[in-house]
């Protein structure tokens, strides 16, 4: 009984619910003040490595990022951006996660191995020509599921990762998981080139389907 | 000579700048500023007075060459003749310190790595005594909830909250990888801890006073975190 009336419940549900799409569009501004400021920070110091030990693979070596890319002026100002902002960033991918969770909206989204994998390999097949029909989807394709949790998987390493090089004393086990301080702050610009591509992807993939735009502003039609 | 940032951006920055030292009642930079507060009580929750900062292998140290050395006068401080660092504020014995007096004290030696606000980190090796040693010499008071650190190098000061000052890792430092400071990584005293970023540790000391009111900082005063803890 209690399943079929859960079955029912997700049945009444719109495409995209309310919380989701919620979460959505406050997530937009937060990343781009969260993105802005922190190369703003980096462009203090845009080199990679401890000193007197800078990395040889990095190519931008001492490259600030252009300055239409900073938010926030200059250093402090940056920093108190990126250091307030991040609250909540981290406020609303809780309350997102918690509602993917105990709503059972996380089944149809997450990307599962053993469910997903061949389709996300033949949606990966049609998107290079290989394959002259997309494979069946199931509200999304695998290679869907895989994006978006990527993206989850990116946003949660952005944050330990940023923890690690805010607090290396007072959270050096957070630093240490990393491989230290310079370690962790490859991981977390990293983590923003990982957010940027999947943005940019995200964005092409919208502008081919435009109609996902008004679900996600809507929420869609129900069940 | 180097700083943490040029002239040019500092003018840049000036409107958030006057926003954040509270002056501007503007909405967002009033939320700003709250937000410094409400991660400042974050900070301090998180601290530990007993946590030591992880010290390095020695593999890690920082060639000293490359081991960057600001300060805000045009060329490298160098201490008058006649240095003394002078301890006040509330206390019950005022104090004067040689350098030699202090060497003599009981020797702390760390090796720690060091974190800029601008984002490198280096390692070195630190020699020097135990500001809460001096605290405890000079009888520090009760009420005495700040420190305020005092410099030759154009009036460059500091303050800090007494919890990191009393930290066993926050010393007054005469050595520097096994040799006396040089001049310019703040000879003959600097004041060392792994616990703040780097512009809290104020090079080229003549004064510690003990205060019951922190009393802002060079960068501080200029709208960089006045906590900075790390």
């Amino acid at each position: 009984m209690g399943s079929s009336t859960a079955e029912n419940r997700r049945k009444e549900r719109r495409a995209q619910p309310a919380a989701i799409r919620l979460a959505h569009w406050i997530n937009i501004p937060l990343l781009v003040i969260m993105a802005g400021s922190g190369l703003q920070i980096l462009a203090a110091y845009p080199a990679l490595g401890p000193r007197g030990a800078q990395y040889g693979w990095y190519p931008f070596q001492n490259d600030a990022p252009p300055s239409w890319l900073r938010i926030g002026g200059w250093l402090a100002g940056a920093r108190h951006l990126h250091f307030a902002i991040a609250w909540f960033l981290i406020l609303n991918a809780a309350i997102y996660l918690i509602y993917l969770v105990a709503s059972g909206e996380w089944r149809r989204r997450i990307f599962i191995p053993r469910r997903d994998t061949a389709n996300a390999l033949a949606m990966l097949g049609y998107y290079l020509r290989v394959r002259k029909t997309p494979p069946p989807e199931d509200f999304y394709n695998g290679a869907q599921r895989l994006a978006y949790t990527s993206a989850i998987l990116f946003g949660v390493v952005v944050v330990l990762s940023g923890l690690a090089i805010y607090k290396p004393v007072q959270l050096y086990w957070i630093t240490a998981a990393f491989g230290g301080y310079d370690v962790a702050r490859v991981v977390h610009l990293s983590c923003l080139v990982l957010l940027a591509l999947f943005t940019a992807m995200h964005l092409m993939l919208v502008a081919l389907h435009p109609r996902t735009i008004v679900t996600m502003l809507t929420g869609g039609q129900r069940g | 000579m180097a700083s943490l940032i040029t002239r040019r951006k500092l003018l840049l920055g000036l409107a958030a700048t006057t926003a954040l030292a509270g002056c501007d009642s503007r909405p967002a930079s009033m939320f700003l500023a709250g937000m410094e507060r409400w991660n400042e009580r974050v900070d301090r929750l998180l601290f530990s007075p007993t946590r030591l900062a992880p010290q390095p292998p020695s593999s890690e140290l920082t060639p000293e060459a490359a081991f960057p050395s600001y300060f805000i006068s045009d060329t490298i401080p160098f201490a008058p003749d006649n240095w003394m660092l002078m301890v006040g504020g509330l206390v019950t014995r005022p104090s004067v310190f040689s350098l030699e007096q202090l060497k003599r004290m009981p020797q702390t030696s760390m090796r720690i790595r060091h974190h800029c606000v601008e984002g490198w980190s280096a390692v070195a090796e630190w020699q020097g005594v135990q500001l809460r040693e001096i605290a405890r010499m000079v009888g520090a008071s009760r009420d005495a909830q700040y420190v305020e650190f005092r410099s030759f190098d154009a009036g460059y000061f500091s303050s800090w909250d007494i919890e990191s000052s009393l930290h066993p890792q926050t010393i007054l430092a005469y050595g520097m990888n096994g040799h006396a400071l040089y001049p310019d990584h703040g000879a003959p005293l600097r004041l060392y801890s792994p616990v703040k970023l780097g512009y809290k540790n104020v090079k080229y000391l003549t004064e510690v006073n003990f205060l019951p009111h922190r009393s802002g900082g060079y960068w501080e005063d200029q709208g960089y975190d006045w906590y900075a803890g790390v």
